[in-house]
């Protein structure tokens, strides 16, 4: 019962939103007050029902309803809870009603947080919103149904992936999921100013926080995939250029170049038509990463084509809203005035240059991605476009992108001194050359970029550092004066310093971990030790061991430092029930200075085991940096400037002063 | 296999890589595998991350467990102790697999625009960019075309650069 009553929800969810996509619409057209005031309560109500179906489907998960078909395929009743749970988007249906629950969960929010948006405004952007809706909610109903029943039902399930049984991985979907959609608030406000033919540097101050929540988590679910991939994967590759995972940083980095250009549009009311392109081409990325996963396009043309139902639904939604908003886009592009001038060399030259290489890099990924599929579809021939490729094309367009990064908050906005601004910043440049020369004399071998990436990242975490201090004078002022402009600064400010830092911190990370990983391969006997990286370990044997579904083999390691014993790990081979499938399970202890990383492998003669052991230096810095950047996108989100729904206070001067000072 | 990888990629995952091959989940490269000549080793490690495990999605032979990844690395490893250039190998490879099997597409007529893609679209960004600020500043005009106000805005934010400079 519970469950057709999420079927019929879903069902009320679609018409809520074709009510939505349409009366708002007109109103707005004809000036209809009453009509374009439908928007609010249809986008709650909307998100209301979608919250109903989500809470129906989770509800036959979590008590193991097998007679749904989707429960069925893709739970077990052995399954610990959180992974019953997670299962419910673990698969592709129940992950489709996912991204309609966020996507009408962003509008109802617009709805309820946007009270000082023009009226008219609101409508439209609802309304373009509920046509987003209206296309997915007919998708999942018309292809992707995840409330079919089975008759008779079954006794039980077939498990979900093993892979998916994992903590980081059950929420790294409805992380990433937030951030496709949250970028599809951008969208409609791109869309919305592009119907109403006009833009406000106000504009880009509604459009900046949705897309820096939705870029915040973005990054953590990205994160969290290659940190899973990490642990779990046997090898510690954290990032691997796979479609999938370009899939996701697309959005990303066009949406973290949408957010500096929006800044720009704020401030200074310039790269209005840019901004609201980009905004479009980030969602746009979005649906491509959504049709590209969901296709089955990727694994090759060919398995498209035999089953094509939902990849040409999905293409056709693409079509429909890419092709829409950028013939709308070149329609109305003339009629949106550019506004603020400026020097080349400026904040604004500085964030144009941010843009020219972000949107450059997501170009090259998009290519390298799409490449291989075009040309099969092209002529039928197949290559492969690999991590070397990308490693090749993506890393020298983030050099120059690094080594600019620090001089755009240290330029004015309109004309800056670039001397001036390297003076500024002469210490850190300083302390980026003594890591530099550091990191190649301890360690000597290795590529030579590597010392040059870790001063890189030094060079951008110390600059931000250096950038918060000098604006609140530390050393020209007395110590407590300094303290309190620092304390005084706008949350914005340590916003982007934190988020920069993370950008550096992640590059020693990955610079390290890429040049300097240490690696062992041997078989082991019991009781023997190797001398690995200062530690000594010592295999102790494999015993049994079980958990909730599944058992493994067990490998035990002691791990002495200098004499004493600093912990045992426990890699393991495991096996799950339901399914036969087998996982390995790496044993990591975690230092400082990184990562000891075991891998049990085969059984040899005689309770040998083939061992790996790796060293990965400072690897935790790629997660922790993507942490800190989600932190200062959250004190950017919590700047009164930017905070959702704050009423417009700003006068002129308090705000630009306050940045340029 | 593709009902496997529609509810692995249903879940966005970070990769589909290593373990979508539920054949053995030993770890890459064994240690009866590698070469006694640390320096002929290195090398099959770097060839190795250049060659795509054919089986698999998107991983290099050195990632992957699958059988045929070994295979293909221990080929690897007899034309490298045969005495083989790196470059020699790869067209060996080449030669039975086709260019499928590299990670890092050749430059040919074919991938000219993917090579040629990254450079060119900087250029192209480049020169957009420059064009965004040379019709600013020719729209903007000279100083003489000032208002009053503007001027008198812009002594005033002269005069507080010069205070805090």
């Amino acid at each position: 019962m519970i469950v057709e009553i999420g079927h019929f929800a879903l069902l009320l969810a679609l018409a809520v939103a074709v009510v939505q996509m349409t009366v708002p619409f007109w109103g707005a057209q004809r000036g209809n007050v009453a009509w374009m005031q439908v928007a609010m309560p249809a986008s709650i109500v909307q998100f209301a029902m979608a919250t109903i179906a989500f809470a129906a489907l989770t509800y036959a998960y979590v008590v193991s309803d097998f007679s749904v078909e989707n429960v069925f395929q893709n739970s077990h009743s052995a399954k610990p809870l959180i992974y019953k749970i997670s299962g419910v988007w673990g698969n592709h249906e129940g992950s489709m009603l996912l991204w309609l629950l966020m996507l009408s969960g962003f509008g109802a929010a617009v709805a309820v947080f946007g009270g000082a948006l023009p009226l008219s405004l609101r409508a439209n952007v609802l309304s373009v919103q509920a046509a987003i809706a209206v296309a997915f909610a007919l998708f999942i109903v018309l292809t992707s149904n995840p409330f079919a029943r089975l008759n008779p039902a079954p006794f039980d399930g077939q498990g979900l992936n093993p892979i998916l049984q994992d903590p980081a991985l059950a929420f790294h979907p409805p992380f990433l999921y937030a951030g496709y959609v949250g970028f599809s608030i951008a969208f409609s406000f791109a869309v919305a100013a592009l119907i109403e033919g006009r833009t406000t540097a106000a504009w880009a101050r509604w459009v900046r926080p949705w897309t820096l929540a939705a870029w915040m988590c973005l990054t953590i679910g990205i994160a969290m995939g290659s940190w899973w991939a990490y642990y779990e994967l046997g090898w510690g590759g954290w990032w691997f250029w796979d479609p999938v995972e370009n899939a996701s940083f697309m959005p990303w980095l066009a949406g973290t170049a949408l957010l500096h250009s929006a800044i720009v549009m704020e401030k200074r009311e310039a790269l209005k038509v840019w901004t609201i392109l980009l905004a479009i081409l980030t969602f746009s990325l979005s649906l491509l990463g959504t049709f590209l996963v969901r296709s089955g396009v990727l694994s090759s043309v060919h398995a498209f084509a035999v089953d094509p139902e939902r990849g040409v639904f999905i293409l056709m939604i693409m079509m429909i809203f890419v092709g829409g908003s950028l013939a709308l886009f070149a329609f109305r592009m003339r009629s949106l005035r550019q506004g603020g001038l400026f020097a080349p060399i400026s904040r604004e030259g500085g964030l144009i240059l941010n843009n020219v290489l972000l949107t450059t890099a997501c170009a090259t990924v998009l290519i390298g991605t799409l490449y291989p599929l075009f040309l099969e579809a092209l002529n039928g021939m197949k290559i492969s476009v690999g991590a070397p490729y990308f490693n090749a094309t993506f890393v020298p367009l983030m050099i120059p992108l690094l080594m600019a990064m620090p001089f755009g908050p240290a330029l004015a906005w309109k004309r800056g001194d670039l001397p001036a601004a390297m003076q500024r910043l002469l210490a850190s440049l300083i302390l980026a050359l003594v890591a530099m020369v550091a990191v190649f004399a301890v360690a000597y071998r290795g590529p030579w970029l590597a010392p040059f990436a870790i001063g890189l990242g030094v060079w951008v975490m110390a600059a931000a550092v250096q950038d918060l201090l000098v604006r609140s004078r530390f050393g020209d002022l007395k110590f407590d004066v300094a303290f309190a402009r620092l304390r005084g600064l706008p949350r914005g400010a340590f916003g982007t310093a934190c988020a920069h830092f993370g950008v550096g911190l992640m590059v020693v990370g990955i610079a390290s971990t890429s040049a300097y990983r240490q690696e062992q391969n041997l078989v082991m006997k019991p009781k023997q030790t190797v001398e690995f990286a200062g530690y000594q370990l010592t295999f102790e044997g494999v015993a049994p061991a079980r958990g909730p579904n599944y058992v493994e083999r067990q490998g035990v390691f002691t791990v002495s430092s200098g004499g004493s014993v600093v912990t045992k790990l426990y890699p393991a081979k495991r096996v799950y029930r339901a399914s036969r499938q087998n996982t390995t399970e790496a044993g990591i202890l975690a230092s400082v200075a990184g990562d000891l990383y075991v891998v049990l492998g085969d059984t040899k003669d005689a309770g040998a085991h083939a061992i790996k052991i790796y060293f990965h230096p400072l690897v935790r810095f790629i997660w922790i940096g993507a942490v800190i950047m989600f932190i200062g996108g959250f004190l950017s989100l919590s700047d009164r400037k930017l905070r959702i729904g704050a009423p417009r206070r700003a006068k002129p001067q308090d705000t630009g002063n306050a940045q340029t000072a | 296999m593709r009902k496997l990888l529609s509810v692995l990629s249903a879940a966005m995952l970070a990769c589909v890589l290593a373990v979508v091959s539920p054949v053995s989940m030993a770890v890459a490269v064994e240690p009866d595998e590698i070469l006694s000549n640390p320096v002929l080793e290195a090398r099959a490690r770097h060839l190795s991350a250049e060659l795509r495990c054919l089986v698999c999605q998107n991983q290099s032979i050195d990632d992957s467990n699958a059988p045929l990844a070994r295979d293909l690395r221990l080929l690897v490893r007899e034309r490298l102790k045969a005495g083989d250039k790196d470059d020699q190998i790869i067209d060996y490879v080449v030669a039975r697999y086709g260019e499928f099997v590299l990670l890092r597409p050749r430059f040919s007529a074919a991938t000219i625009v993917l090579w040629l893609a990254p450079l060119a679209l900087l250029g192209v960004a480049l020169l957009l960019a420059r064009g965004v600020m040379r019709t600013r500043a020719v729209t903007g005009g000279p100083a003489e075309q000032l208002s009053a106000d503007e001027k008198a805005r812009l002594a005033a934010i002269l005069d507080e650069r010069a205070g805090n400079d």
